[in-house]
């Protein structure tokens, strides 16, 4: 399936291949490098590049290029989802995706990736299987292992790859137990014009974070389960459960992990938390435009809206701003015509606004589109969609364990039309 | 970690300056490499000696410096000979790291690879199952011809290995062997047909792969096992379930009836049930109709539908495929949800995904028109998937959202990205021939366009309008007038070329107006870009033919142009229209057709999706994607007439394993936590009523179980491995208890010479687990019991295994003739 994968950083260097069956030359990127020349932005490359006899299926993430060659029919899909597990691998055991630390750890790189795909089809890509195979590099371990000459790698089959749940490693201990979960909703909302929705939506997660001893089965329950519409599970979930009685039932893998990822039925309305009030003109026939745009809180249910920030690709034609910003600091780049403003958090006694004037190309006529404002923020202890984990209990296991729940809201894709 | 960048350290360099002068010539076989990467040769003398020397951790140093030269794609094969030496290591990650090398560079060296096959032999023997595993897995990745035999045999002795794990690395080989060498097709058919019966979940997906790539088209090894695959999917590993699923789906279309019974009618009533689409699920609606689904077919769609929620992207869009190309109609919307939701994962999965709904909407608009809101363009959003959502909103366009639809264009024909605004100039003339109703609004709205400042809008909009007035030209003079005057300001090749082309083809409308235009076209007719040059020539001929009297001088000048230009198919199309239009000797018959031929009424160009014919190929696909036949793509066959006979789906009924002896500790019963999703028995059940009941594979079988610890056995019928003389039996052990049992092993026999072939000593079962092991027990040919103990690291109990007549005999075919020659010498 998966033949070879090569990783590409920005500025066009291969700078790790990887062959899981013979050995494809790496000429073959030539195609992408062609393609991603034709493209204007480096996420318009396509995903899904034929060669005359490969094809190059690719995913960019942390400005590295991920590109698998295959050579006879796959879903691409199959291959799109590895390659981001294999990303999502990647941060789990270095903390960050780059090509420092893909370099600094090629052999570990090798190792998890020999171990991900046998003949190119995926053989381990459970975090907690992983783990077990290949521990992750830590300065102590790297230090042990210098010393006492043992390794990383591990020497039995992880008993997760046998059991019925092979997302859970066996034997886990912590003096500690706890388990914490993060209802994190997003909102993704497009405001026309003239300030009325066009169409607003949240999407949730439930990241959990589970540091309990031996095999501990878990239920959560919600007090409005009614919200969740659309729902997808970690294979740990026990399905007929949800079906039948809406608890999720599960034996949670150790360590990070997602729980679930829901749609918030589109019937409910969509409280939407900040406004936006702007006029943005350009005169005909002068050389300067007027920007103007304030933002203010509205149905946060009293919790304070923070970590504001507001992005927006200005017109082409113009080439400069200058702008005042009634709190916060604000960046023109006259080349790429990205604005952003770092406003920070949101007073409701005092709006904050940027104001000011954009000068325009001499001579040239007024542009005819205006920007978009995408707008990200952050409402802590708060769902937006009003859900409510109602509890949180253990069974299989008898010591007590610290529960912890968080909720909190973000901006998804949220853009202001002018 | 430190040693992963030693290799560009101070040391290194210093030892390898003074190692390199002497040793030169001993390694002349890679020497291009050496020209080009003189400073690696220096480095890779110094990694030889810490190969050789006899510091396991220099060695290790050494091959990890040796992974980071191939992960860079640098070649380290003169190494060769000095890593192999370390394939018998003890050290597991300096092995892990030789087998790294081994499987790159083994094919180049092939002689001095053969020297690391003894090791992976004895290996493939050893007790712990990963180091079996892994062996199997080097072994039949060293890609040598002369050990073809050897891989074979690890082959076909893995897949009937006691580890499940085993048995999967071995249908991964099966994959390896066929590619390194196709002649052994048939005997890995066999195992492939031996491992698709295999019940492990674990296997279940690799197995299936290796069927794919090896003989797609022997569906019926599939039939037997078809129904376990069904009931095995949802504990099947998420890339198992794909691959399962896109199988099962061209199983399906040979083997059942289409449930799509009228094709006709089935567009009003999925806009129907598309709102009660939940309710819908419950009740069975296609057995009211005479059409009977098979329960087979039903089992397929029920098991692949819980799998929507998976977390796994490749999955779900493979059970939406199988809805598409296996649901009756009004069921497909199940799939709407889950497939919207897929929109919000990365942005390669989005563009899959789009391309696929796209597709669907053409021919299913009410699927996804409940959603419309999703696919609205955000400024965001890279270009490629901005024309996606842009299709399927054409897709979705009618009567009644049209307007909303078009208002949303508006915001999109003033994006900054003006390859954008081009394709949604192309989206409303779409819009405007599908919807008749606001032809003329759409019209006028391009009209407006028309003034736009940027040129590439404005030149997609006149070759949208030359498309929508050539579906009604009668009452459009206006805008044609309009276009003319713009003419002189648009620059824009194919755009002129377009309003050049309505000049010629109306000009009967504008009478006045055409003429004038060619009079400047003759002016600058030699800057022009071909394609406009080509039109030009066409209006001179049409307005020749129409109003010869204004234009003929023109004409005449436009053609002797023409015939001097740089391109031939200018000079060709030249030459071609003067002979048709002006009448001479040699121009024969073909002129007085002249005027037919080119102005004979045209036949409007019909606007449409270029998803159009994908439909041809299976949703999901690479094909699919790429719109283009993919090497190995395999064609989803229609569905057959008349079906085959379902009845080669049934299986011997597999009785429930009786407990006879009742467990005698506290044991818990376990609880249902052991089968995940799959906790639904009633499936099972079903399956066995329907199948036909003849013998039974595992007639008898029993259990003792005591403590917690359960045993339970049977005869697999097998030959047995470990002589000749032994019965196999297969013994599960369950631990039923709350405590870890440990050591367990097989203790005294009785009598005394009972030859037992004990399995291994398990070291530690947890609660609720269970192994399977097999041993092997010589009954000395009679029924006597056979009575041994069974030791946990506490306890032991007593076991009593009595065998049947029949397990002590061994299966033998014989023909008829055969048998009653046998028969009549007794």
């Amino acid at each position: 399936m998966i033949h070879s994968l090569f990783l590409i950083n920005a500025s066009g260097d291969i700078f790790l291949e990887k062959h899981w069956k013979s050995v494809v030359s790496r000429s073959v990127c030539d195609y992408f490098f062609e393609a991603q020349e034709r493209a204007s932005e480096p996420e318009n490359v396509p995903p899904v590049i034929p060669t005359p006899h490969h094809y190059l299926i690719s995913v960019l993430r942390h400005r590295i290029y991920f590109v698998a060659v295959i050579q006879s029919e796959v879903p691409p899909l199959f291959v799109i989802e590895f390659l981001h597990r294999v990303v999502d691998t990647f941060q789990d055991y270095f903390g960050v995706c780059t090509e420092a630390a893909i370099k600094d750890n090629v052999v570990v790189v090798y190792e998890l990736l020999e171990e991900m795909l046998d003949n190119g089809f995926p053989l381990a890509t459970e975090s907690n299987i992983l783990k077990e195979l290949i521990k992750p590099p830590t300065i102590l371990r790297t230090m042990v292992n210098t010393i006492t000459g043992s390794t990383n790698v591990g020497e039995q089959l992880p008993t997760g790859q046998l059991s019925v749940v092979p997302w859970r490693r066996t034997g886990v201990k912590y003096t500690n137990n706890e388990a914490y979960f993060d209802v994190v909703e997003e909102i993704d909302v497009i405001i026309d014009k003239s300030g009325s929705t066009i169409t607003a939506e949240i999407q949730g997660v439930i990241d959990a974070c589970v540091k309990l001893t031996g095999m501990p089965d878990l239920t959560l329950s919600f007090m409005n389960p009614r919200l969740l519409d659309d729902v997808s599970f970690h294979p740990c979930v026990r399905f007929k459960r949800w079906e039948a009685e809406r608890i999720l039932s599960f034996i949670p893998p150790d360590g990070n992990f997602r729980l679930l990822s829901y749609h918030v039925s589109s019937q409910n309305l969509v409280a939407i938390p900040v406004y936006v009030k702007h006029n943005i003109t350009f005169r005909e026939g002068s050389s300067q435009g007027r920007f103007d745009l304030t933002l203010g809180p509205k149905q946060t249910m009293g919790k304070v809206v923070e970590s504001v920030l507001v992005s927006s690709q200005l017109p082409r034609g113009v080439l400069n701003a200058n702008l005042n910003p009634s709190q916060g600091t604000y960046t023109f780049d006259p080349v790429t015509k990205l604005l952003s403003w770092d406003v920070g958090k949101i007073n409701p006694q005092k709006l904050p606004s940027l104001k000011g004037t954009m000068s325009l190309q001499a001579g040239a006529s007024k542009p005819d589109e205006n920007p978009t404002f995408n707008i990200q923020f952050k409402i802590q202890q708060m769902a937006i969609s009003g859900l409510k984990v109602n509890r949180l209990d253990m069974y299989g296991e008898k010591y007590k364990p610290f529960k912890g729940i968080k909720y909190m809201t973000k901006a998804g894709k949220f853009q202001v039309r002018t | 970690m430190s040693s992963g960048v030693g290799y560009n350290d101070q040391t290194g360099a210093e030892t390898a300056v003074e190692a390199g002068q002497e040793t030169t010539p001993t390694t002349s076989s890679s020497g291009a490499a050496f020209g080009l990467f003189s400073s690696d040769f220096k480095k890779n003398e110094d990694l030889k000696e810490m190969l050789e020397s006899n510091k396991e951790s220099l060695k290790l140093e050494a091959m990890k410096r040796v992974v980071g030269l191939i992960s860079k794609g640098k070649n380290a094969s003169e190494l060769f000979p000095a890593v192999v030496k370390n394939v018998a290591s003890k050290n597991i990650e300096l092995k892990k790291l030789v087998y790294v090398y081994l499987v790159r560079y083994a094919e180049e060296q092939q002689d001095l690879a053969l020297l690391s096959i003894s090791t992976f032999q004895r290996a493939l023997k050893d007790p712990n199952q990963f180091i079996r595993a892994s062996a199997l897995r080097v072994l039949s990745s060293i890609r040598v011809p002369i050990i073809v035999p050897i891989m074979m045999l690890a082959i076909k002795e893995a897949a009937t290995d006691l580890s499940p794990y085993v048995r999967k690395t071995s249908a991964h080989a099966i994959q390896k062997l066929y590619s390194l060498d196709p002649d052994q097709k048939e005997q890995l058919i066999e195992v492939i047909e031996k491992l698709l019966k295999d019940k492990s979940t674990l296997v279940a997906g690799s197995v299936v792969v290796a069927f794919e790539e090896v003989c797609p088209d022997r569906i019926d090894l599939i039939h037997k096992n078809y129904r376990k695959l069904c009931n095995l999917l949802v504990d099947v590993e998420e890339w198992g379930q794909v691959v399962i699923i896109s199988m099962l789906t061209r199983y399906a279309r040979t083997q059942f009836t289409s449930p799509w019974k009228e094709d006709a009618v089935f567009d009003e009533n999925n806009e129907k049930t598309f709102y009660d689409s939940d309710s819908e699920e419950k009740k069975v609606p296609t057995e009211a109709k005479p059409y009977m689904m098979d329960p087979d077919h039903r089992l397929l769609l029920r098991n692949t539908k819980p799998l929507l929620q998976s977390r796994n992207t490749a999955v779900v869009m493979s059970v939406a495929q199988l809805y598409w190309h296996l649901a009756p109609k009004h069921e497909v919307s199940v799939v709407t949800k889950s497939l919207v939701r897929l929109l919000r994962s990365h942005r390669e999965v989005q563009y899959i995904v789009l391309q696929n709904i796209a597709t669907m909407s053409i021919q299913r608009k009410g699927m996804f028109e409940p959603y419309m809101k999703s696919f609205y363009v955000r400024s965001t959003d890279p270009t490629h998937i901005k024309t996606l959502k842009l299709e399927i909103l054409t897709n979705l366009a009618n009567e009644a959202n049209i307007s909303t639809i078009l208002r949303e264009f508006q915001t999109y024909v003033k994006s900054q990205d003006k390859t954008f605004a081009a394709a949604t100039i192309q989206a409303i003339g779409r819009c405007a021939t599908n919807i008749s109703e606001v032809t003329d609004t759409c019209l006028n709205g391009l009209v407006l366009l028309l003034s736009n400042r940027d040129e590439t809008v404005v030149a997609e909009s006149v070759v949208v309008i030359k498309k929508l007035l050539q579906t009604q030209p009668t009452q459009h003079s206006e805008i044609i007038k309009h276009m003319a005057k713009l003419f002189d300001n648009i620059t824009v090749p194919m755009a002129r070329a377009s309003i050049l082309w309505l000049m010629g083809e109306y000009c009967d409308r504008v009478p006045k107006i055409a003429p004038d235009v060619l009079r400047k076209m003759a002016k600058t007719f030699t800057t022009e870009e071909d394609i406009v040059k080509l039109q030009t020539v066409n209006l001179a001929a049409k307005l020749y033919l129409t109003n010869s009297k204004q234009t003929k001088l023109l004409t005449q000048y436009i053609l002797n142009l023409g015939k001097y230009d740089q391109n031939y198919d200018i000079r060709d199309r030249t030459r071609f229209i003067r002979q048709l239009i002006v009448p001479s000797e040699k121009s024969g018959a073909l002129n007085k057709y002249a005027r037919r031929i080119l102005l004979a009424p045209k036949p409007a160009p019909v606007l449409e999706s270029a998803f159009k014919d994908r439909d041809r190929f299976q949703l999901g696909t690479l094909s699919h994607s790429l719109n283009v036949k993919a090497s190995g793509y395999q064609e989803l066959s229609d569905w057959p007439a008349v079906a085959p006979d379902p009845s080669v789906r049934n299986v011997e009924v597999i009785e429930p394993v009786k407990e006879w002896a009742p467990s005698l500790g506290k044991a818990k019963q376990p609880k249902s936590d052991a089968k995940f999703y799959s906790d639904d028995e009633e499936k099972e059940e079903e399956g066995s009523e329907r199948s036909s009941s003849s013998s039974s594979e595992d007639d008898s079988s029993s259990s003792s179980s005591s403590k917690g610890l359960a045993a339970k056995y049977h005869f697999p019928r097998q030959p047995c491995l470990y002589q000749p003389s032994m019965v196999s039996v297969q013994v599960i052990l369950t631990n039923n208890s709350d405590h870890v049992l440990e050591e367990i092993h097989i203790g005294e026999r009785s009598p005394a010479g009972l030859n037992v072939h004990c399995f291994n000593t398990i070291e530690r079962l947890e609660p609720g687990a269970s192994v399977t092991v097999s041993m092997g027990v010589d009954f000395s040919d009679s029924t006597q019991a056979a009575n041994f103990q069974l030791c946990t690291k506490e306890d032991q109990f007593g076991v009593s295994i009595q065998p049947a007549v029949g397990e002590l005999l061994m299966p033998f075919t014989m023909t008829e003739a055969d048998f009653n020659r046998e028969q009549s010498e007794i």
